[in-house]
């Protein structure tokens, strides 16, 4: 097995309001990030997901338990700088992560921050805009792109400081379906050529079952982790925390309650239609 | 509509007023202004006028669109037109109206004071279409470098105004969006008395408020997340550097300011 | 029958003698009858926005009409703001025009708006709080301190309030988890049922489309290329894609069962109907062709 990038050791975390303690967000929560895996975090609104998020840069402490970014523990404030390097973030909304009014300006922000000198910075400009596949809109300006275009820009930003891992919180959630697919193309890519640790965080299943590894998160705690075929066989389990499955799925575990046996791990079209014809056609043969 | 402001837009292109330093643009801002306001007579602003001319003309920016730029001082044109055509009572009188008088000496100066305005916007927009509000803050945050030594923050200020500059679109798009939300639930932004106008405000401003507030809140978390740490030990993707070009204009703007002063000794008419 | 809301050769052009001059709308014969649940679909840019933004007078057109009960809605000012109460528009994100001290207040806005009795007001408030699932001791909180779900809500009965004889919702799920999503679209039927109202939903999700919709009206580069009943349109997946649309899941599974050979309908679109149709096939032994 690789070495993890990201550790966490039982942590419990809840945010403080004017009324006193919140319920707690995150209770007890361990979880291991390998090298170069792709990782899809799912759950609900208020599940902790997010907030778990905020945990594996820093941007968040844990009130217990430890977190270590390769090794290094994320209470050390010395190391927040090589910490937030090391594991990069892109968040919901792609407008309000851009700071500057041209793309390529936008996407040095990180290197410039880091001291990166000019020459290098321009290498590693265009390397992210050539990743993302954004260089023909280097010398735009972010507000006239769609939203994939934008949520693309905000991952090349975070690529151009050659983090280890990148950290993406709900990027597709207000994006349109080909927005959707732009940028879950770009994270497949980013993962399996780059091979950077992907961490995504999501309630779309679809998306969900791309990854390699598939961790379900509901009240604060983690109550799923596996491939996502095995994960989405436990259809009552995922409904009963108010998820749904993909409809490929669903169907195939309608059949089954029915009577029929089939395996309900099909996540595609494609594969979902091959089990239907296999068990009818090979009905007709008996 | 709002859509059309212009200010602080930027027109990407690859000019030679593009590609100078932003510094030598700011510089050659401030030439420009003591030009237009040392400038006297028709000579002399003949001169200026060729000198924004010839600028707009390698720009490539097109003077349409600097003249839509100044649709929203075009009340304070003409006011000014106005004020300067009635007040200025040297010079023979023209004509007449009660006791509204038009004399040469006012329509000289009504012309002068609007063809200076629209100069003096003109001029200041022509470096915003051509300078990229990041450069151009960089040029600022370098020029204004020394008083750093005063305990002055220079980057944080600059900082500041890129940022805003990023977030004046995102922000007219929003308050278009939030006005037709509330005009579809029947809020009446245009009849009623001025204090009508400002309450229904209220339902603008707001949301707008709340949203710029969270934008803030989560930019800071993302710029942090970017490695920001403030100015200390920043590179930049473009280093400022100025070139043979930059000189020569410089030079250029610098000969202009004299040759106004001159111009106003030999030539004021 | 008559449709209560309708579109004649609606014509949209943005910035009209400028370079960035833009068709929106071209010729626009929309129509939308009474009761019936709409869903309007198209991609990002097909003009759909502009399109629902006319259908309650917050757009003039620059061609065509706009009639509402066969009257032109832009025949007088008066007939125009009538408009707006009678046709409710759900901006997308509607969270985000909160802005009064308490969540009564918000949803009273509108009907202070369209000058009802303060009897009326409040009668309509609380029934417009009960359609979206809200209870009494909510109604006098902050928006502000809500969960994003709740804010939604608000937002939505905040124009249920107005009482409108069609009520449109630009993509009123975007962003929400599943079971919030399921919440919203549960309380838009529940208004649906109660008073009988036209929903216009604009949506991304072919899913809840196919499950809701009474008809489906397809946008694409400023026209309506197709529009019928789910199992008309959905039926048309070659065309959709063209469009950079898609069809529900489950009728791709059909499609491909069908391309493999298996003597199915292709038209197939909920989750009952696909159950229905395989178990019977797997019962009865299939013909394979």
């Amino acid at each position: 097995m690789a070495e993890p990038i990201i550790q966490m050791e039982h942590i419990t975390f809840s945010y403080t309001t004017e009324e006193g303690v919140a319920p707690v967000v995150l209770d007890d929560v361990s979880l291991d990030i390998e090298k170069g895996t792709f990782v899809a975090v799912l759950g609900h609104n208020g599940s902790g997901k997010s907030t778990l998020a905020k945990h594996m840069n820093a941007i968040l402490l844990p009130a217990g338990g430890k977190v270590y970014v390769s090794g290094v523990d994320t209470a050390d404030e010395d190391r927040w700088l090589d910490i937030h390097r090391m594991v990069g973030m892109v968040f919901q909304n792609p407008d309000n992560q851009i700071v500057a009014n041209v793309v390529e300006e936008d996407i040095a922000f990180a290197p410039e921050n880091l001291g990166v000198p000019p020459a290098e910075i321009r290498q590693r400009v265009d390397n992210a805009l050539a990743i993302v596949g954004m260089t023909k809109y280097a010398r735009h300006a972010p507000h006239l792109l769609s939203g994939g275009q934008k949520q693309r820009v905000a991952i090349a930003g975070v690529i151009a400081m050659q983090p280890e891992c990148i950290v993406l919180d709900e990027p597709t959630a207000m994006l349109d379906p080909i927005g959707r697919e732009e940028v879950m193309e770009t994270i497949l890519r980013l993962n399996r050529e780059q091979h950077t640790t992907v961490v995504l965080i999501t309630h779309h299943m679809d998306e969900a079952s791309q990854a390699q590894r598939l961790v379900v998160m509901d009240h604060g705690k983690i109550v799923a982790d596996g491939a996502p075929r095995q994960v989405f066989c436990h259809v009552d389990r995922l409904k009963a925390i108010g998820l749904t499955v993909p409809d490929t799925v669903g169907l195939l575990y309608e059949l089954n309650q029915a009577g029929l046996e089939l395996p309900v791990d099909a996540l595609s079209v494609e594969e979902c239609a091959e089990e239907i014809y296999r068990l009818i056609t090979e009905r007709d043969k008996e | 509509m709002l859509k059309d402001i212009t200010l602080g837009q930027y027109f990407p292109g690859d000019s030679l007023v593009h590609r100078l330093d932003p510094r030598t643009k700011l510089i050659c801002v401030v030439l420009y202004i003591v030009a237009l306001f040392t400038a006297k007579g028709f000579i002399a602003y003949g001169v200026v006028f060729l000198t924004l001319a010839t600028a707009v003309k390698i720009s490539g920016v097109g003077a349409k669109a600097l003249l839509r730029g100044m649709r929203p001082v075009l009340f304070i044109l003409i006011f000014t037109g106005i004020l300067n055509l009635f007040y200025t009572t040297t010079g023979t009188v023209l004509f007449k109206v009660g006791f509204l008088q038009v004399t040469t000496g006012g329509l000289a100066n009504a012309f002068f004071m609007v063809v200076r305005i629209m100069m003096l916007i003109s001029g200041t927009f022509l470096m915003t279409y051509t300078t990229s509000p990041i450069s151009l803050t960089d040029g600022l945050e370098m020029l204004l470098n020394p008083l750093k030594k005063l305990k002055v923050p220079v980057h944080d200020l600059a900082m500041m105004m890129s940022i805003a500059l990023r977030f004046i679109p995102t922000l007219i798009e929003e308050t278009d969006k939030i006005m037709s939300a509330q005009k579809a639930r029947g809020a009446d932004f245009e009849s009623g008395s001025v204090i009508d106008k400002a309450k229904a405000m209220v339902p603008l401003m707001v949301p707008l408020f709340v949203s710029a507030f969270r934008r803030a809140d989560e930019l800071a978390t993302a710029m942090e997340c970017r490695c920001y740490h403030g100015g200390e030990g920043r590179t930049r993707l473009h280093q400022l550097r100025y070139t043979r070009n930059d000189w020569l204009v410089m030079g250029l703007f610098g000969v202009l300011v004299v040759l106004m002063f001159v111009l106003r000794r030999v030539a004021p008419f | 029958m008559d449709p209560i809301l309708e579109t004649k050769d609606l014509c949209c052009t943005y910035s009209i003698g400028t370079p960035f001059e833009h068709v929106a709308l071209d010729h626009v014969n929309f129509k939308a009858y009474p009761g019936e649940y709409l869903g309007v679909i198209g991609h990002t840019g097909s003009g759909k926005s502009t399109l629902i933004q006319h259908l309650n007078g917050l757009l003039k057109p620059t061609g065509g009409q706009v009639l509402l009960h066969g009257k032109d809605i832009w025949a007088d000012s008066k007939t125009t703001r009538q408009t707006r109460f009678k046709v409710g528009l759900v901006f997308q994100y509607p969270e985000y025009q909160l802005f009064e001290e308490t969540v009564y207040q918000d949803i009273a806005f509108g009907p202070k708006n369209m000058k009802l009795n303060q009897e009326e007001i409040d009668r309509r408030v609380h029934r417009a709080a009960y359609f979206v699932g809200l209870t009494d001791d909510i109604l006098d909180k902050s928006p502000f301190e809500l969960s994003g779900g709740q804010k939604r809500r608000v937002a939505i009965a905040g124009v249920i309030a107005m009482e409108p004889e069609v009520l449109i919702l630009d993509e009123p799920t975007a962003g929400l988890d599943p079971q919030g999503r399921e919440a919203i679209l549960g309380n838009i039927q529940a208004f649906h049922d109660a008073r009988n109202a036209t929903i216009i939903v604009v949506s991304h999700s072919m899913e809840d489309m196919a499950r809701l919709a009474d008809r489906i009206v397809v946008i694409n580069d400023g026209k309506i290329p197709l529009e019928g009943t789910p199992r008309q349109v959905f039926a048309q997946g070659d065309r959709l894609r063209d469009m950079g649309l898609n069809t529900p899941q489950l009728t791709q599974v059909f499609h491909r069962l069908r391309e493999m050979g298996l003597p199915v309908d292709d038209s197939v679109y909920t989750m009952e109907e696909a159950k229905a149709v395989l178990l019977a096939l797997y019962r009865e032994g299939g013909q394979v062709c």
